[in-house]
């Protein structure tokens, strides 16, 4: 029975690390795409030169001067609770990518209760948050931690319930079904059948609501509270360097992607695109995400070089009378059209 | 009666492996939960004992209750002890008024022993030979839906109800009404 169990375990291993491999290359992109980007919008000269040509050397410099540094544990700090968090951190995050299904045929693991697997495995970066925060010994650490405790258990519930109005429309919970859902024909014009993504069938409001919340729940701009350099230093990773530090600054990048896979995948169609055959779509399909996913990112960097920082008042307002409400509205209308339709 | 099972069998088992590593984890976590001195490190130990209950239920099949378990219990619970704790006070270190009396731990620790055997006893008197379902049943949540749904929605709806009635009982007792000074401040 022992040996029956060792293809599972290599299969299982193959998978992890390929997924781990496939979210690595892609948050360097975005950690270079970032850099780029913000040169452009803000005129910051490193990320032109660097390298000589197009800044290509900037996120390996980035990356040499972390590893140079040295790995410092405060001395009044909770030594094994401070050492932990960056991993708890970092684990919620990748576990994500567990189910995201990247072509046709190709996901680690079509889950039957996707969406629910995602909400429980995220709040799991909300612990590592906490543990670092508040194991630091130092007032900007903990202050941090608070804030971004307030500010995700704020912005969790839109997040369920713009997700619970997907889950109505498309009668399922898992991410295939979800995507499969979104390429059924909505109806034909001239003999050319039309499916549309949720974002354009429906889910509009959902869709506005869960990027919202997921900037927030990333903590970027503009609500990054949490890390606010002006006024925290840099909130709860203050204290870290080094190594650990890094591992924060990965966590959030794969944060950033996962969540991007997650609305390209719910609201934007997945791997799916129209006018390209079935057979196509099973090479095609994983481009046609990374592009989609791209095109988040670079909303939300977008956003991020050019809003400024809302309140720590404003940002809970929003959540509890203008996010929560209208997430509720649209489930009730999304509820009663598919009761109609 | 109990044990018909023989040890060769039970090692041969992988899931009785795992269960094993899973179960000493629980165990050494639930008793560090109360004797540690540190708040926070009492919750985060409680972290590894719920995921291990979650992992419990993974190990069943269970998908759904096991999620729900890392859900409810540590994305809701626990970060909301925690937050708890940091807001109020967050004491770095050791906490020598979290120790009671030898009396007291004595009563917790025969109380809990007897709990534990009261609980392992039923457990095993009703389903010690019974073999959990090999095959998992990739419909169980639509079945754990349906059920819900369907046959128990009475039941769910009187929960729901009683649920509502406690939240609301909470904001009453927590809210403090403005008195008349601060209510023309305000205006």
């Amino acid at each position: 029975m022992i040996v029956a169990a060792v293809p599972f375990a290599l299969w299982l291993a193959a998978k992890a690390v390929v997924t781990l491999g496939l979210m690595l290359g892609v948050v360097l992109v975005v950690i270079w795409a970032e850099l780029k980007w913000s040169a452009h919008i803000q005129s910051r000269v490193g990320p032109w030169y660097v390298g000589g040509r197009y800044g290509w050397l900037h996120p390996i410099a980035e990356a040499l001067k972390f590893l140079q540094k040295e790995d410092l544990v405060p001395e009044a700090a909770d030594d094994k609770v401070f050492r932990l968090a960056p991993y708890v951190m970092l684990a919620g995050t990748i576990a994500t990518f567990a189910i995201i299904p990247i072509g046709p045929t190709v996901v680690a693991r079509d889950l039957d209760i996707g969406i629910f697997y995602l909400l429980a495995i995220s709040s799991l970066s909300t612990l590592g948050v906490l543990m670092a925060g508040w194991s630091s010994a130092n007032k900007y650490s903990l202050i941090g931690g608070v804030r971004a405790g307030a500010q995700l258990i704020a912005y969790e519930l839109p997040l369920i319930l713009a997700l619970v109005a997907v889950a109505i429309q498309a009668g399922t919970l898992s991410l295939n079904g979800i995507v499969a859902a979104q390429t059924e024909t909505l109806f034909t014009i001239g003999g050319f059948d039309v499916a549309l993504p949720f974002a354009l069938s429906g889910q509009f409001i959902g869709f506005v609501v869960f990027i919202i919340a997921s900037l927030a729940e990333l903590n970027r701009t503009p609500f990054d509270l949490p890390l606010a350099e002006s006024e925290l230093t840099m909130g709860y990773v203050t204290e870290y360097s080094g190594l650990r530090f890094s591992m924060f600054f990965l966590g959030e990048y794969a944060g950033v992607v996962a969540m991007a896979a997650v609305i390209s995948t719910v609201y934007l169609g997945g791997y799916w695109m129209p006018g390209i055959s079935d057979d196509a779509l099973d090479w095609l399909g994983p481009f046609i995400l990374v592009g989609k996913i791209f095109f988040i990112v670079f909303l939300y960097i977008w956003f991020r070089w050019t809003w400024p920082r809302i309140r720590e008042d404003q940002l809970q307002r929003m959540a509890w009378k203008w996010l929560i409400p209208l997430t509720l509205f649209n489930i009730m209308a999304t509820a009663t059209l598919k009761v109609v339709l | 009666m109990f044990f018909a099972v023989t040890v060769g069998d039970w090692l041969g088992e992988v899931e009785n492996w795992v269960f094993a590593v899973l179960a000493i984890a629980m165990v050494y976590a639930a008793i560090r939960v109360v004797t540690t001195k540190n708040v926070v490190h009492a919750a985060l130990f409680l972290v590894i004992a719920l995921g291990g209950s979650a992992a419990i239920f993974l190990l069943l099949g269970a998908e759904f209750v096991a999620w729900t378990v890392v859900m409810v219990y540590i994305g809701a619970v626990i970060v909301l002890f925690l937050f708890g704790i940091m807001i109020t006070r967050a004491p770095l270190g050791y906490e020598t008024k979290l120790s009671h009396p030898r009396r007291v731990r004595i009563g917790a620790a025969l109380a809990s022993g007897a709990l534990f055997l009261l609980i392992g006893g039923a457990m095993l008197d009703a389903f010690g030979d019974d073999p959990v379902p090999a095959a998992i049943d990739p419909t169980r949540t639509s079945d754990i839906g349906q059920s819900i749904f369907e046959r128990f929605v009475i039941p769910f709806e009187v929960v729901s109800f009683v649920l509502l009635a406690a939240l609301i009982g909470g904001i009453v007792i927590a809210r403090q009404d403005p008195t008349v000074e601060e209510e023309e401040v305000l205006q």
